[in-house]
């Protein structure tokens, strides 16, 4: 089996109209041994932008930590916040800087930029960088999510809309995976604010 | 083949630590104490390959000991795991990883809560209401799962750990012969009796 489904959990973020949605998994196991469900895998990196890392966990909280110091040194030297696009290409520098003993995550990134433009993008473990206009999945789950994404999504949802469907997604997606579940998060990313809320899902 | 329990009380923090140490097939010794204390209110359960566990243990209780002197303040018990889950993380990038498995359990003063922190050798690190580590987690989670409560009183987690460790008696092919069973509160750690 693969690090990288070792611990389990599934991300998976989509563009509205005018704003994008980022959801994950609460799920924190060892193979088969669920060991947590208070593991969410999503950061925020600014007011409008989220960082999702699914993946190995010890990764996961190095990267987390990591990208906190980078976006707060950003934002000292540039005294302005990050721009998702130029996230992106920070965090898949982080990434490939270490390319023949790669950190086992594969993150997602959702925000919306200073025109209030939904971006969205997913990499591999190496920083290789997938831009999306529609959706992005990764995690354990990603031959479910991709398959649910494809069949539910559509353009221009509005935020409550966007919501049912990302969270809709997630919910059936991961009910097929036994390395992933046990609760979720979503983050609707609207020009005016974020709405963060925690989904009950099936505890079996 | 070695098992570590805790379990987050109403107002302390319940630990368990089988008390063998083995080398192969071969138990060498049935009196070993798995555990470090980190301060006063911090406690360390360990497991893993012999030698480098007790060596990480010491190493992480005297560099929590050294910053308490120099900065004059107590270290939580979050503080002291995401200090020891750093460690375990850049060490599992080396030449020589630990091969450890830690819980590290605590009364947080400043707080007035009780924590615990579940952290295996690659450096994942989960704050838990109760976990167990090595193969007897497979056997004592399910218990735990079941009748542990987040106001749990002292009483009710000693007959608690009692279930799981008779569980692990009737149902594990490895003997374990005895546990030492230890209480962290607001008053320190103190080893009890079940």
């Amino acid at each position: 089996m693969s690090i990288l489904e070792y611990n389990g959990g599934a991300i998976v973020a989509m563009v509205g109209k005018n704003c994008v949605a980022i959801g994950s998994d609460k799920r924190f196991g060892v193979q088969l041994m669920t060991v947590s469900t208070e593991f969410p895998k999503i950061f925020p990196a600014t007011d409008k932008t989220f960082i999702g890392l699914p993946g190995l966990a010890t990764d996961i909280r190095t990267l987390s930590e990591r990208f906190r110091f980078k976006i707060n040194m950003y934002k000292l030297s540039e005294e302005r916040e990050i721009e998702p696009r130029t996230l992106a290409h920070l965090v898949s520098s982080t990434l490939y800087e270490r390319r023949f003993g790669p950190y086992f995550v594969e993150p997602i990134i959702a925000g919306l930029d200073k025109d209030n433009q939904p971006f969205i993008c997913g990499m591999d473990l190496i920083g290789c960088i997938n831009f999306a206009k529609d959706f992005v999945v990764a995690g354990t789950t990603t031959d479910s999510l991709f398959g649910v994404c494809e069949s539910l999504w559509e353009p221009d949802l509005e935020p409550e809309d966007l919501f049912e469907t990302v969270s809709q997604s997630l919910l059936n997606a991961v009910d097929r995976d036994s390395l992933a579940g046990w609760g979720a998060v979503i983050h609707v990313v609207t020009p005016e604010r974020v709405i963060t809320r925690t989904l009950k899902t099936r505890m079996d | 083949m070695e098992c570590l329990i805790g379990m987050v009380g109403k107002d302390f923090v319940l630990t368990a630590a089988d008390t063998s140490a083995a080398r192969s097939i071969t138990v060498m010794k049935s009196t070993e104490d798995k555990s470090r204390d980190l301060n006063k209110h911090v406690i360390m359960l360990y497991s893993g390959e012999p030698g480098d566990t007790v060596h990480f243990a010491e190493y992480i209780q005297r560099n929590v000991r050294f910053y308490e002197i120099k900065n004059g303040i107590e270290l939580t018990p979050k503080a002291a795991a995401t200090f020891t889950r750093k460690e375990l993380a850049t060490s599992l990038r080396s030449r020589h990883p630990y091969a450890v498995n830690l819980l590290i359990a605590g009364y947080d003063v400043t707080a007035l809560s009780s924590q615990l922190y579940w952290i295996d050798y690659l450096g994942s690190s989960v704050n838990v209401p109760f976990a167990a580590h090595g193969y007897g987690a497979y056997y004592t989670l399910s218990l735990l799962d079941r009748y542990h409560r987040p106001d749990i009183s002292l009483d009710e987690a000693k007959v608690l750990v009692k279930k799981c460790i008779d569980e692990l008696k009737s149902r594990f092919i490895i003997n374990l012969a005895d546990f030492k069973i230890k209480v962290t509160d607001k008053d320190g750690i103190r080893e009890i009796e079940i």
